[in-house]
């Protein structure tokens, strides 16, 4: 077991020294992060300022530059926790659904009967037909349009469920079409998310689902949570839609298939619009903030073909008739058509302020929510706690190792500074391992590598009394110590994956806080492991070889 | 001769099952009374697990609590409780009150328009009062925390008594989870009875006493194993305190070092974790005792099946015959 075989004793050092580097950068934070920064903005702008190039130079490019991801109880931020009303899409699903079931049901009118649509509840779509006693066909019809669901845990399952009664067929989302829509919906929510997120430039914003229809955003350094829902919770909903009336009565009866609306600009006024939009914001290509002909601030939309066709089509069969431009169920201006608009340009103009037709045109591009968002938990912690916080676990950590290490020499001796050593670089390895993951760094994540400092002499004492016991039982020294290695093995494998059960449990039960500690409690387990056998032993046999002592105090 | 500092002398030969019935009714009593001062105290919930919402200040003058409950009490907030938060790390120019305020309504939150009312509030009777941090938990999150919490406390705990049931013996598994039981209890009893704030970084606390707390056990029980196979016929208490007294200097050297590292920590870490690091401090101490003189009086009462070639035949409360010093038969 002393003998260890010389490409042993490279790799032991070369993993050492590979996390030195790894861990180097987290020296030079500040520094390492406007690099990183600099690089990044570089890449995504496809130029370089001259600010960014000195920023740049400032940690050379063959080094690693991987940090560890500070928490936000660290850096300071915003964290929510939002729920997504999956249900609300399903309305809209069934919504557009509609005018294909009729044009079917339409087709075979001679067998069917008139084709009528009635109130329902949000999540079903009620058809009455003309003659009931050929409801079967018409249900037939229905079932053409449905669609195998396309998931794993849905496959072979049709998409809509179709029922009847009397002369009403009644067609609802299956549950697996339901489980197979929510999952986009949350998809969509995150990717929407994230670049709402993206446009104002934060660094290394999370963004998770959690659960079933949760979705979790932390962006460190943003100024309050509230900001954050601000940017996020915006709907930005853009749709055209055609103008039924107008009048100034919120409750009038819109008539199926149709909503009432408020106007944005002028007060009292509502409008009466169909539901279904001609086009939807989803068909934009392209926004951006720009001025009307009066110099008024707008914003300039794209649509893409198939938007501009259908856009074409609609202005030209509709010419003289108002149509609405509908933005988070308000409507913002409903002009006359005057010509058919076949280049799928367009411009919304109304009040408002240069940035808000910034944020607007943003808002627009990165497109709506699929549907809306409760938010559950909301943490704001300021910068200043943060940096506090930081120092305070710098110093800590740092009187605390000295504590263990002063302990560990005064009661092993050369011995103890070797297990010290070993649980330097132990702390050391931790920080590589953590920044290479891009694993986050929070404040009980400190705890947790101030603790692993303490259990990571565990080994090392669990290995020396056993050296200590079979020095007394008069073995030889080398004998002593090749026996007190393999003795201590079984004790601190068990030991460890204890530990490690816990730890994993914490992982994936966990949030937040004990999260972060299980990751830092899980890596420190690991290095402190191959710190404790492996270095330990290595720094011993090279000590033995050297010295070949005669006798040993420990 | 070199200097060696040594807690535990080389060779002791304590007899840690002369008080068994008293330190066992020590951890009995304690852990009743654990189990009267949480029904009766009941724990001092942080948001996490109540729903509400907590507002931590900070400003460069001495305020008076007083002022800021007055301030406040117009408002209509529900459940609304200040308290000044101590630090020997704060400078003199740092004075920090911790705010909560009662779930109102569905989601838990206050509002924007409440929170910068109550900003405006403080304003008035403290011009430099800044906002350090804001959290709000809803209450559909906050039972379902409390929920996972002890899913991840009881996982855990199931996960180790599996692990040991693996490695070791039934009896041993056994011992070893009603330590952890004993450990967290009496933690947990602590914070009921000090009315230390508890919210999930407590939970990441319990659960690393917990991994410590087995760690230590597992150590013991793995030479307790070895010496059973060694010492065939010793009486099985006498087995077990021989190998108490051998890992006893291991025992007692690595809490001291993490009760160390954990000591600065608790010093110098900050308000922000003190609860947190108490709590692990604790739980070293009682991890420490709970593997001396919990985890093995069970498996001693348990009986261990020593001899494979006879059918199982435990023997609970094996009398000790320490008279014949059983140690001298050691290699």
């Amino acid at each position: 077991m002393l003998q260890i075989p010389l490409w042993k004793r490279i790799l032991i050092l070369a993993i050492v020294v590979v996390g030195l580097i790894y861990a180097m950068p987290n020296l030079f934070y500040a520094r390492v992060e406007a690099h990183n920064d600099a690089v990044a903005a570089a890449k995504r702008d496809g130029f370089e300022t001259p600010e960014q190039a000195a920023a740049r130079a400032r940690w050379p490019q063959w080094l690693p530059g991987g940090l560890v991801n500070l928490g936000l109880d660290l850096r300071g931020g915003a964290h929510l926790l939002g729920e997504v009303h999956t249900a609300e899409v399903y309305k809209s699903r069934l919504n557009s659904l509609w005018p294909d079931l009729r044009d079917a049901l339409a087709a075979q009118r001679d067998v069917v009967g008139a084709v009528r649509r009635v109130a329902g509840p949000d999540d079903v779509l009620r058809v009455e037909i003309g003659n009931p006693d050929q409801m079967a066909k018409a249900v037939e019809i229905a079932r053409s349009l449905a669609a195998p669901v396309v998931s794993l845990t849905g496959a072979g399952s049709s998409s809509l469920d179709i029922t009847a009664a009397g002369n009403t067929m009644t067609v609802r989302l299956s549950d697996a079409e339901k489980a197979a829509t929510d999952d986009r919906t949350i998809q969509q929510t995150l990717e929407i998310v994230r670049r709402r997120v993206d446009e104002v430039g934060t660094r290394e914003p999370t963004i998770q689902r959690q659960g079933k229809d949760r979705v979790l955003i932390e962006v460190p350094g943003i100024g309050s949570a509230e900001d954050l829902k601000k940017l996020i919770g915006t709907t930005a909903k853009l749709t055209f839609n055609a103008v039924v009336g107008r009048g100034t009565d919120p409750n009038v009866a819109p008539g199926l298939g149709n909503v009432v609306v408020p106007s944005l600009d002028e007060k009292g006024v509502y409008y009466t619009i169909a539901e279904v939009p001609v086009v939807t914001g989803e068909e934009l290509t392209d926004a951006r903030p720009s001025f009307d002909q009066n110099g008024q601030p707008a914003v300039e939309f794209r649509f893409n073909p198939q938007g501009a066709r259908r856009f074409g089509a609609y202005t030209a069969a509709n010419i003289g008739q108002p149509f609405a431009i509908v933005l988070d169920n308000q409507v913002i201006s409903a002009p006359n058509i005057r010509d058919a608009i076949t280049t799928g340009n367009g411009q919304i103009s109304g009040a408002m302020t240069v940035d808000e037709s910034n944020r607007l045109a943003v808002l627009l591009r990165a497109g709506a929510l699929p549907a809306g968002m409760t938010f559950l938990e909301e943490r704001t912690i300021g910068p200043e706690l943060g940096q506090d916080s930081i120092d305070a676990g710098k110093i800590a950590g740092i009187v605390g190792t000295g504590l263990v290490v002063a302990y560990i020499v005064a009661s092993y001796g050369l011995f103890g500074v070797f297990a010290s050593i070993a649980v330097i670089v132990n702390v050391i390895l931790i920080l590589a391992v953590m920044s290479m993951m891009g694993a986050t760094l929070t404040l009980p994540g400190i705890a947790g590598i101030v603790l692993t400092v303490g259990t990571a002499v565990d080994a090392n004492v669990i290995i020396y009394e056993r050296i200590r016991e079979e020095l007394r039982a008069g073995r030889r020294i080398v004998q002593a110590i090749d026996n007190g290695f393999n003795e201590a093995m079984s004790a601190i494998i068990d030991a460890n994956v204890t530990t490690f059960i816990a730890a994993l449990v914490m992982f994936f039960l966990g949030s937040g806080p004990v999260k972060g500690f299980a990751v830092t409690l899980t890596i420190g387990l690991v290095t402190s492991v191959f710190t404790a056998i492996y270095l330990t032993r290595l720094m011993i046999v090279i000590w033995l070889d050297w010295r070949k002592p005669r006798t040993l105090e420990l | 001769m070199a200097f060696r500092l040594k807690l535990v002398p080389d060779n002791t030969r304590i007899d840690f099952f002369r008080w068994q019935l008293l330190t066992f009714g020590i951890s009995a009593v304690a852990m009743l009374a654990s189990i009267i001062v949480i029904a009766v105290n009941g724990f001092n919930f942080g948001i996490d697990f109540k729903g509400g919402t907590t507002i931590r200040t900070e400003s460069p003058t001495a305020f008076q609590v007083g002022d800021y409950r007055g301030a406040l009490s117009d408002l209509g907030l529900a459940d609304v409780t200040i308290t000044e938060v101590f630090d020997p790390t704060f400078g003199p120019d740092k004075h920090v009150a911790q705010i909560r305020i009662g779930t109102t309504n569905e989601t838990g939150s206050v509002t924007p328009q409440q929170l910068n009312e109550v900003e405006a509030a403080l304003k008035a009777v403290d011009p430099g009062v800044t906002f350090a941090a804001v959290e709000s938990v809803g209450p559909k999150v906050s039972g379902e925390l409390i929920k996972t919490a002890v899913y991840s406390v009881g996982a855990a705990t199931l996960g180790i008594l599996f692990y040991i049931w693996l490695r070791f013996e039934w009896q041993f598994a056994l011992g070893g989870v009603f330590a952890l039981v004993h450990d967290i209890l009496l933690t947990a009893g602590l914070f009921a009875l000090f009315q230390i704030r508890f919210d999930l970084t407590t939970i990441a606390a319990l659960l690393t006493i917990l991994g410590y707390s087995i760690n230590d056990t597992v150590v013991v029980f793995d030479r307790l194993r070895e010496n059973l196979i060694k010492f065939k016929t010793m009486p099985l208490v006498d087995v077990m305190n021989l190998t108490v007294n051998e890992t006893l200097s291991r025992t007692i050297m690595t809490a001291v070092a993490t009760a160390l590292a954990l000591a600065a920590l608790l010093v110098l870490g900050g308000d922000v974790i003190r609860g947190f690091v108490f709590a692990m401090l604790w739980g070293v101490f009682v991890g420490c005792y709970s593997t001396i003189y919990v985890a093995k009086n069970i498996v001693l009462w348990l009986g261990v099946r020593r001899d494979w070639t006879k059918p199982v035949k435990a023997a609970p409360g094996e009398k000790s015959e320490l008279a014949g010093t059983p140690f001298q038969d050691m290699p």
